[in-house]
């Protein structure tokens, strides 16, 4: 479903992106782990065109994702991104928050937009803050919002981009727990992610990335098991046992 | 202080006369420099790089012009190319386009103080640069924008004063003529102080108003 060929990004003389080839299977989830400015989270930025990409090719179920294409509309409105530092609309309340895109994007009627904005709010286990803002919310709550905000979209997948390193350590489970419950409905999910349990239990693949190359790539557990790689035996061992 | 009680009850009525000019070339310049320098702003940030030059080079030509030039130039040069404006229009026109630079710079400060998450996730769930604006960044920019828009429209009521020098009879010119034609200088030119002064206040409260809201969130 999505397509990455031979994709190179670079910041100035900066090569982050050496050559990525991977695909995303309708329903799989697909952990991205590797050291940081590995290029794990600018993969993501460029599967949904916030960032251009120089040579290679993305697409979106056949859709090319071209950031200064007028197509880049739909593949944004196809695939979702939750970021890290969740990015809620302040000025907005939470409702407002989920519907936004629904409204005044995809220009669905308004009891519609609200009614599902509603039910996504209840799935994430916020029924009850829908009218309070952003700021009020803890981390972890605001985004379990920026999540009903990506769903909101019905999206055909939904790009994460380090979702829980931004929030205080108890509050992580909150959300990697409404993510495995999206995993668990079948939803198309790439995760870049610190949090290798959750890599492990609940991804179908994880690729590891270093230095804009994907070093190794398999079944989750294998993986995170028996790296075959001395470079991601390193990153494993790092991760797993820092002390 | 009798003969000021005296004087004030006979000025005021011209004097009115002047503050509702004052009043009108204020509101109507404010209006055309919020339009024009929500313009410039916009070009400013819009990413098109001839777009950004052009108002970046416009902003800098008006900056670097005194507004009395500009007025004389509307009033006294714009009739030879042909175009005839009144007084009031000219006023109007001149310190709406003059401030309109330094509005455009305060919108744009505005603007570009928004987090830059706030922008990538409008994007990512479809909105274009436009709805991008007008849903998610310029409301959050108008909260920081308006302390310094407050100042600019104290500043625009004191400097309407300078339509006095292209004929416009507001406060500061029939204070002027009256005083002349009477030779009661003090009391005179006190009234007039007293009578920016009373319009000045309300808006300084306002933008303590802005401020403290501003600071708020």
């Amino acid at each position: 479903m999505i397509e990455l060929s031979d994709v190179h990004k670079s910041f100035g003389a900066n090569e982050v992106l050496k050559g990525i080839t991977a695909s995303v299977q309708k329903g799989e989830v697909v952990c991205v782990i590797g050291p940081s400015g590995s290029g794990k989270s600018t993969i993501l930025r460029c599967i949904n065109g916030l960032e251009s990409y120089e040579r290679g090719e993305i697409s979106i179920e056949g859709l090319k994702v071209d950031r200064d294409a007028p197509s880049i509309v739909k593949v944004r409105t196809q695939v979702s991104m939750v970021f890290q530092r969740f990015n809620l609309f302040p000025h907005r309340t939470v409702l407002e928050n989920v519907i936004e895109g629904p409204l005044y994007v995809k220009k669905e009627p308004r009891a519609q937009a609200l009614e599902r904005g509603r039910a996504l709010l209840a799935q994430v286990g916020l029924a009850e803050k829908a009218d309070a803002h952003p700021p009020q919310l803890s981390g972890g709550q605001q985004q379990r919002v920026a999540i009903a905000r990506a769903l909101a979209m019905q999206p055909k997948a939904i790009l994460f981009d380090e979702p829980t390193s931004a929030l205080d350590p108890e509050l992580v489970g909150d959300v990697l727990g409404v993510m495995r419950k999206l995993a668990d409905d079948g939803m198309t999910m790439v995760v870049v992610t610190h949090e290798m349990g959750f890599a492990r239990d609940v991804a179908d693949r994880v690729l590891f990335i270093d230095g804009g190359v994907i070093v190794e790539q398999g079944p989750a557990k294998a993986l995170l098991n028996q790296p075959q790689h001395p470079r991601t035996q390193d990153f494993l061992r790092r991760v797993l046992h820092p002390l | 202080m009798k003969g000021f009680w005296h004087d004030a009850v006979e000025f005021f009525p011209i004097l009115m006369s002047g503050v509702a000019l004052t009043i009108v070339v204020t509101i109507g310049s404010l209006l055309l420099s919020t339009v024009l320098g929500l313009i410039w702003a916009m070009m400013r940030v819009s990413g098109i790089k001839a777009l950004s030059m052009i108002s970046a080079s416009l902003i800098n030509v008006i900056r670097g012009i005194p507004i009395i030039v500009l007025l004389f130039y509307l009033y006294f040069v714009m009739p030879d190319l042909g175009v005839t404006l009144s007084a009031l229009q000219a006023a109007i026109l001149g310190l709406g386009i003059a401030y309109s630079a330094y509005q455009a710079e305060n919108f744009r400060a505005g603007i570009e103080a928004i987090d830059k998450g706030q922008i990538e996730a409008a994007q990512s769930i479809g909105m274009g640069w436009w709805l991008t604006m007008r849903r998610v960044v310029l409301p959050q920019a108008v909260r920081i924008v308006l302390p310094p828009y407050g100042n600019v429209m104290i500043m625009m009521l004191k400097d309407s004063s300078q339509a006095s020098t292209i004929t416009v009879a507001e406060l500061a010119l029939q204070g002027k003529l009256i005083a002349s034609s009477t030779f009661k200088n003090t009391n005179v030119f006190t009234m007039v102080a007293l009578m920016y002064l009373t319009m000045s206040i309300p808006l300084i409260l306002l933008v303590r108003h802005f401020e403290k809201r501003a600071g708020k969130k």
